[in-house]
């Protein structure tokens, strides 16, 4: 219901926006053409008509194609921030605009900016920002987005004016007041400039943290200084009492904490809506785009703080958004947000660098201009020093003097400054062009020399770095161990600190706010040590699965009979396996595009085998992918189901015949028995050679399955690789085991009746205790058979059945054959 | 509040002592010191179990058992010097001080943090955490939704994971070595414990 209504309602907007357009263009279509539109033309020109559109979709794919260009060489961009670059890019443009019809056309107008540019940029910062590190560390960056704004923006004005006041200048039509105006917009580090130099240069988390947040939350303080001292400007300095100050510190109380609030309202709103999209996936997506625009929106219309608002909207709902929406839609909402955001950024550099060559904004006052910049830098390192030393003494992770070094060089001034000095009315501010242009020059100078000279000056310093590391799940068991620790020893020791409040904190999240945000099937699975499980598993299954048929395949070109069949049944099966997974479990686990496209990738592996049944599973397979492609309302899971049933049953039938004919007429029992005692002794086998400590690396273990040719393939990946390699054979031995025992294969009884048994169920059942204490080797590190039997259990019976039974053959085929 | 700490700081025994062992400052001591005879319900003198259960927030804390237990290794009391001993274990490590060679390990080094959070895993005290003992503190952590068989498989790939010599279990230089990248000096460490 509200979604057809917000849907009528976006409709209505569009529409409404389409026509006003159409309706403008017309008239100046008629104004222009006026004379011509006597008969009928089959083919008119009307440029006009698309002009306003048309140049903005030139502009952007301009800016789009020099950021290919960029990328082409490789050497640029790690020298150069791609900031600079799109500067420079957009000086040449605007010189060329400039040149052909002398008129500055397009600038960076403040509409555009903070309607269309600045909101996709926030969104995506607040969205995935690192909320534990941003919470953690939110005191200090308080301390220096609002003392350090402060102090900033009032110790630049007043030094300005003071030099003013010596005469340096010369004369210039200021006063103290704007003064104070000027510094109150060029003190606020901007999160556009941040963020695109620091995403380059990869400093450690916290001090990332700490000075990007700085450049977030300090919009608030940023706008109530320069709404302040603008009213003061226009009121005239004379008529400023001591109520309006008082005024203005009330109204940032209420500008902050009012856009924080809609911020958080709005999250609220959107995890709600969220938690029931499930029938609407295909414009699920678009809500988060919505909502969080509309809360950045609504916190502008009630003159509060926008940043904020869109920022902690971003924060706050992330955790419910990704949790309630489907797989494919948050990949969509994550490659969306982060294509808005980079080209935002993108056409905001470009613009700054057009909207410098125009001569009508250019003042130029030597003394002015040198001297704020030496101003904002100096004013920039004192109070960091200041604010550090202070927190220093409260912090348990110091910031030392290189962190703060590496703080005071990172406080870039960007678009907003310019945004804001663009807004300024010349009526009432005298000196606007010579604001503009000092403005200007300090946004070139902070983002290009000091964009230049931040690489070398993080490696000259030995700045510690962010690493990109694997996710562990013994890290992320330990992390989660400790913080209990921390929190129990807090409350030991009787002082509430961060752990104790996050304790509580997590402890009302999870009775409240979950229960009312999010859907009930993703409240079960949102354990923490279990998503990482569950990641490392998909990543696991996915390799697992290439890996496998890569060995499949090759081994299928080159050995013409028996293992023909064996690596067809391993590797068949696997691809329906792990994509229904993938869809299924989908809100639980982010995949990211690199796992889409390996998934793929093993699609087209298992095309290449010609086999017949092989054939037909990727005949399924590409039915899928095609539905998908030009199915546009819905994702239909039903189908999918139906199709699994159908490989179920198919296999299930495949399976029932080469079991049949490869243990027709041994007496089943035997079998077990037989095959039981051959495991355990492969087991000692196999762990026989584990301990030989002649430097044999385990994957030599594998040895069964591959051959040599595909050991040197091993030696290349890493540790994982052949971590995962060396567990193939111990899953494959469990199995053997396991599969003996598992009723279904039970080849005299009533195959029905097993089927309603989970196999996972029964499996484990009916392994006695002694034979896992028998085993010399732990056979545990089972994933793969763990993986799917775990993941399947949110689904149906049938398809646990076909993913439990799938491997069983595979294990037991090679081993009759063989003998 | 000098006059009142140090006043106070005379009544602790062997104050100099421990602030030699373990680094905390005066007014620390003394403010561990009130909280212990807080806890200390029958001013007894030293610390019972019960005592600490009494803390409130603390029974709902999943790993409540096995802290305590920390706490009351050796016996059934607990002494301050034992009890400051342990929390110890979670003062700040100073960056900027000098190491001298000759001095012993502080018992906030890392090895002492991480020596701390692998006795909790390590029930039976053999030195190495066993697949069981790694599931029960699972079990307890994790929520009860979790099934046990999505437990075992989660030991399994932690046990894994670290495990080196392919015994089964995780010894405590695999326990370390497993977490060599991640800052244990500041995850194990409480600010206002400096």
């Amino acid at each position: 219901m509200l979604t057809v209504l917000l849907v009528i309602l976006a409709g209505l907007a569009t529409g409404d926006a389409g026509r006003g357009r159409n309706t403008t263009s017309d008239s100046r279509d008629d104004a222009g053409h006026g004379v011509h539109l006597e008969s009928l033309q089959i083919v008119t020109f009307k440029w006009h008509h698309v002009q306003d559109p048309y140049i903005i979709a030139l502009w952007i794919l301009v800016a789009s194609l020099g950021k290919i260009v960029f990328h082409l060489s490789h050497k640029v961009t790690t020298i150069v921030p791609e900031s600079c670059l799109l500067i420079v890019l957009g000086l040449l443009l605007g010189g060329i605009v400039w040149a052909a019809d002398h008129i500055a056309s397009f600038t960076l107008t403040p509409t555009v900016f903070f309607f269309y540019l600045l909101p996709p940029i926030v969104l995506d910062a607040g969205y995935f920002m690192p909320n534990r590190l941003f919470f953690g560390n939110l005191g200090t960056i308080l301390l220096y987005a609002v003392i350090g704004t402060v102090w900033n923006a009032a110790t630049t004005g007043l030094s300005l004016y003071g030099v003013y006041q010596t005469g340096i200048m010369g004369p210039l039509e200021i006063n103290l007041l704007d003064f104070l105006l000027f510094g109150s917009l060029i003190a606020a580090v901007d999160p556009v400039a941040v963020l695109a130099v620091f995403e380059e240069v990869h400093v450690n988390d916290v001090l990332f943290i700490i000075v990007f947040g700085e450049s977030l939350l300090n919009d608030a303080v940023t706008v109530v200084l320069y709404n302040v001292f603008d009213s003061f400007v226009s009121m005239g300095a004379e008529n400023v009492t001591g109520v309006d100050c008082v005024k203005g510190i009330v109204s940032f109380l209420v500008v902050s904490l009012g856009g924080t609030a809609v911020g958080i309202i709005f999250a609220f709103l959107l995890s709600l809506v969220t938690r029931f999209t499930k029938h609407v996936r295909i414009i699920e997506p678009g809500f988060v785009f919505v909502i969080s625009y509309l809360s950045y929106l609504t916190s502008e219309m009630l003159s509060l703080s926008a940043i904020l608002a869109i920022t902690f909207c971003g924060i706050c709902c992330q955790k419910y958004v990704k949790a309630n929406i489907g797989q494919q839609s948050a990949t969509t909402v994550r490659y969306t947000m982060k294509m808005l955001a980079s080209g935002a950024e993108t056409i905001i550099f470009m613009f700054l660098g057009i909207s410098a060559v125009n001569p009508d904004i250019w003042k130029w006052n030597t003394a002015f201009i040198l001297l704020t910049l030496v101003f904002i830098s100096v004013y920039r390192i004192i109070g960091v020093i200041i604010q550090t030393w202070i927190l220093n003494r409260y912090r348990m992770v110091q910031l030392g003097i290189i962190d703060q070094v590496v703080m005071s060089y990172g406080g870039l001034r960007g678009a907003v400054a310019f945004a804001l000095v663009a807004l300024l009315d010349s009526q009432k501010v005298k000196e606007k062009n010579l604001f503009v242009s000092t403005t200007i020059i300090v946004v070139f100078f902070t983002v290009i020399f000091q964009g230049l000279t931040i690489k070398p000056l993080v490696q000259w310093l030995k700045v510690k770095r962010s690493e990109h590391r694997e996710p562990m799940l013994n890290e992320k068991l330990q992390g989660t161990a400790f913080d209990h620790i921390l929190s129990a020893i807090e409350d030991i020791s009787g002082q509430i600190g961060h752990n104790t409040m996050r304790d509580k904190w997590t402890s009302f999240e999870r009775k409240f706010l979950s229960k009312v945000l999010m859907r009930r099937s993703a409240q079960k699975s949102r354990d923490r040590i279990l998503k990482v499980f569950h990641e490392l598993n998909l990543k696991d299954a996915i390799s697992y699965v290439t890996e496998g048929e890569r060995r499949g395949s090759l081994a299928f070109i080159r050995s013409p009979s028996t293992d023909n069949m064996v690596n067809v049944d391993f590797s068949t099966p696997r691809p329906s396996t792990v994509s229904t997974l993938l869809k299924e479990n989908a809100s639980m686990v982010c995949l990211d595009m690199q796992a889409l496209e390996q998934r793929r990738k093993s699609i087209r592996d298992t095309e290449d085998m010609v086999t017949h049944h092989t054939l037909q599973q990727c005949l399924y397979k590409s039915r899928q992918e095609h539905k998908h492609l030009y199915s546009r309302h819905e994702l239909t899971q039903d189908e999918d189901e139906k199709q699994n049933k159908e490989i179920f049953q198919r296999t299930m039938k495949k399976r029932l015949e080469s079991f049949k004919s490869t243990k027709l007429g041994i007496k089943h029992s035997k079998i077990i028995n037989r095959n039981y005692k051959r495991d355990r002794g492969q087991k000692r086998k196999s762990s026989g050679m584990n301990m030989i400590p002649n430097g044999k690396i385990p994957h030599e273990k594998d040895m069964e399955f591959s051959d040599s040719d595909d050991i040197t393939n091993y030696d290349l990946e890493k540790d994982i690789g052949i971590n995962f390699v060396a567990s193939v054979t111990k899953q494959a031995l469990t199995d053997t085991t396991k599969g003996n025992d598992n009723p279904v294969f039970s080849a005299d009884d009533e195959q029905t009746i097993h089927m309603t048994f989970p196999p996972w169920l029964s499996s484990e059942d009916t392994v006695t205790p002694s034979q896992r204490a028998g085993v010399q080797i732990p056979y545990s590190p089972n994933n793969y058979r763990k993986l799917t039997s775990f993941r399947l259990s949110n689904g149906s019976i049938d398809k646990m059945l076909a993913d439990g039974t799938e491997e069983r053959p595979r294990t037991l085929l090679p081993e009759s054959t063989n003998m | 509040m000098g006059s009142q700490g140090s006043h106070h700081a005379s009544k602790i025994p062997d104050i100099e002592a421990i602030k030699k062992e373990t680094g905390f400052s005066q007014a620390n001591i003394v403010r561990l010191h009130h909280r212990f005879r807080a806890l200390d319900k029958e001013d007894k003198g030293f610390l019972s179990k019960e005592n600490f259960l009494c803390i409130g927030e603390l029974a709902v804390n999943p790993l409540c058992d096995r802290i305590i237990n920390a706490f009351f290794e050796n016996s059934n009391s607990l002494d301050f010097r034992s009890f400051i001993r342990i929390l110890a274990h979670f003062r700040p490590i100073e960056e900027d001080k000098p190491k001298d060679p000759n001095s012993q390990e502080p018992i906030n080094s890392r090895r002492n943090k991480l020596k701390f959070a692998f006795q909790l895993y390590d029930q039976d005290k053999d030195g190495k955490i066993s697949r069981n003992e790694l599931l029960q503190v699972l079990r307890m952590m994790v929520g009860v939704q979790v099934t046990n068989e999505q437990l075992e498989s989660i030991a399994d790939r932690t046990i894994q994971e670290s495990d080196l010599d392919n015994d089964n279990a995780i010894s405590f230089e695999e326990f370390a070595k497993s977490l060599e990248k991640m800052n244990i000096e500041h995850k194990m460490s409480i600010r206002f414990l400096k």
